[in-house]
């Protein structure tokens, strides 16, 4: 197993499915400007997708591209997190979704950009400055349905209890993040942990939302081992390329 | 022979094809030109990673240079050091206020850095009657580099050419 292999697939599967995920909200978002804002975050997303897997596919060797990997694997070759696999929800729950991924994604990016890997940094830089944007975007949403209605702050309060289980996974360390930490290659996970809660904690508190305390993670997206969700995501995603393979616009 | 100069001078008329007012010069995303033995080389580098115009912006280079009949063009896509919107010209801003977009207010890029209670106080001057009193709509307008803004004087709606 090639750890530098592993890593551009963490990230590129979970920007992949994340922005799957949002643009499944194309033409049924709560309002024009919402639908319109969660299209170009998914645009964003599939965009730096194709540079992670782009690179991925460079590393391995095997001759595949970002377009092979993203729609010739099964669900057990992906290795995105669980959090962004879960089905959208309601409008609260895909904004927490992404107020949660985001966080982590600004701070991975912020230390992926001094990475000893070249084109890992290369890619960081490029995407840094798209993810800040999310990430205002996102904690904007969070503190005014938060700290809005009685009903938006309730769904916003359960949106969070229901995704903070699925979090833990993004700050995990196994044999991959543990030898690409040693080479200097990505940020060390607890640290990124430890500001990614001091963020997190802060929007929060301004949205007068509660900060579950279970520490409890769900696991196993980067191992492969996904829950039933990602099955139907890529049986859609997938569809084309599967039924005409090599199809071209 | 034809010249760098000269293949300068063919791109700065080639349009961007989803604001075609502004050139990929204007732009800035144009890297390099270099004239080798075996053909024309020109670097191109993105805005936005997932910026579907990308593609067709490769396209339009190989025409136009073809057009001019050089047949042996290659393409090398670039991403260091970023594209930001500090790269856009002078005049490539003009021709964007001119046209309905407000251009980049520089250094006003998102950092990622929330403080608390500041929602979007950027002042963005409109671009039809140029007055300050405009509010933000949506930090996403018609494409992913463009802000959805108001003139609450004039009325019009805008887009803001956001700043990375």
């Amino acid at each position: 197993m090639n750890p530098l292999f592993e890593f551009c697939l963490r990230i590129g599967d979970s920007t992949l499915i994340l922005g799957h995920r949002v643009s499944e909200w194309c033409g049924h978002a709560p309002v024009l400007e919402e639908d319109i804002a969660l299209a170009n975050t998914a645009l964003d997303l599939i965009g730096q997708t194709q540079l992670w897997l782009g690179l991925a596919g460079g590393i391995e060797g095997k001759g595949r591209d970002a377009d092979a990997l993203a729609y010739r694997r099964d669900a057990a070759q992906f290795r995105n997190f669980l959090l962004v696999e879960r089905p959208n929800g309601d409008f609260g729950q895909t904004i927490m979704r992404q107020f949660l991924f985001d966080n982590w994604h600004h701070l991975m990016l912020n230390g992926l950009k001094s990475s000893a890997h070249n084109g890992i940094a290369e890619i960081a830089a490029k995407a840094e400055r798209e993810v800040a944007y999310h990430l205002e975007r996102s904690a904007d949403l969070v503190v005014r349905l938060g700290d809005g209605t009685e009903e938006s702050h309730q769904r916003m309060q359960r949106a969070l209890d229901l995704h903070w289980p699925w979090c833990g996974e993004m700050f995990a360390v196994d044999p991959v993040t543990e030898t690409l930490v040693a080479d200097g290659v990505i940020p060390n996970p607890v640290e990124l942990r430890e500001k990614w809660l001091d963020q997190v904690e802060s929007v929060l508190t301004e949205s007068t939302l509660t900060k579950p305390n279970s520490d409890f993670s769900h696991k196993g997206g980067t191992q492969g081992r996904h829950t039933e969700h990602l099955g139907h995501l890529l049986a859609e995603m997938q569809f084309l390329q599967r039924a005409y393979p090599d199809a071209q616009w | 022979m034809v010249t760098e100069a000269q293949v300068w001078d063919w791109l700065a008329e080639v349009p961007d094809p989803e604001i075609p007012v502004v050139s990929l010069v204007d732009l800035g995303i144009i890297r390099a030109v270099t004239i080798e033995p075996d053909g024309v080389f020109v670097s191109v580098t993105p805005t936005y990673s997932g910026c579907p115009a990308t593609a067709v912006i490769e396209i339009d280079i190989r025409n136009a240079l073809m057009d001019r009949g050089l047949d042996q063009v290659t393409i090398n896509r670039q991403l260091t050091p970023v594209w930001t919107t500090d790269w856009i010209t002078q005049s490539g801003r003009e021709k964007l206020r001119a046209y309905g977009i407000a251009p980049p207010i520089d250094g006003t890029a998102a950092t990622g850095v929330r403080v608390a209670g500041m929602l979007g106080n950027l002042v963005v001057p409109c671009p039809s009657c140029g007055s300050n009193r405009t509010e933000k709509i949506s930090q996403f307008g018609s494409t992913p580099c463009k802000a959805a803004y108001r003139c609450t004087d004039c009325l019009e709606p805008f887009d803001y050419f956001k700043c990375i």
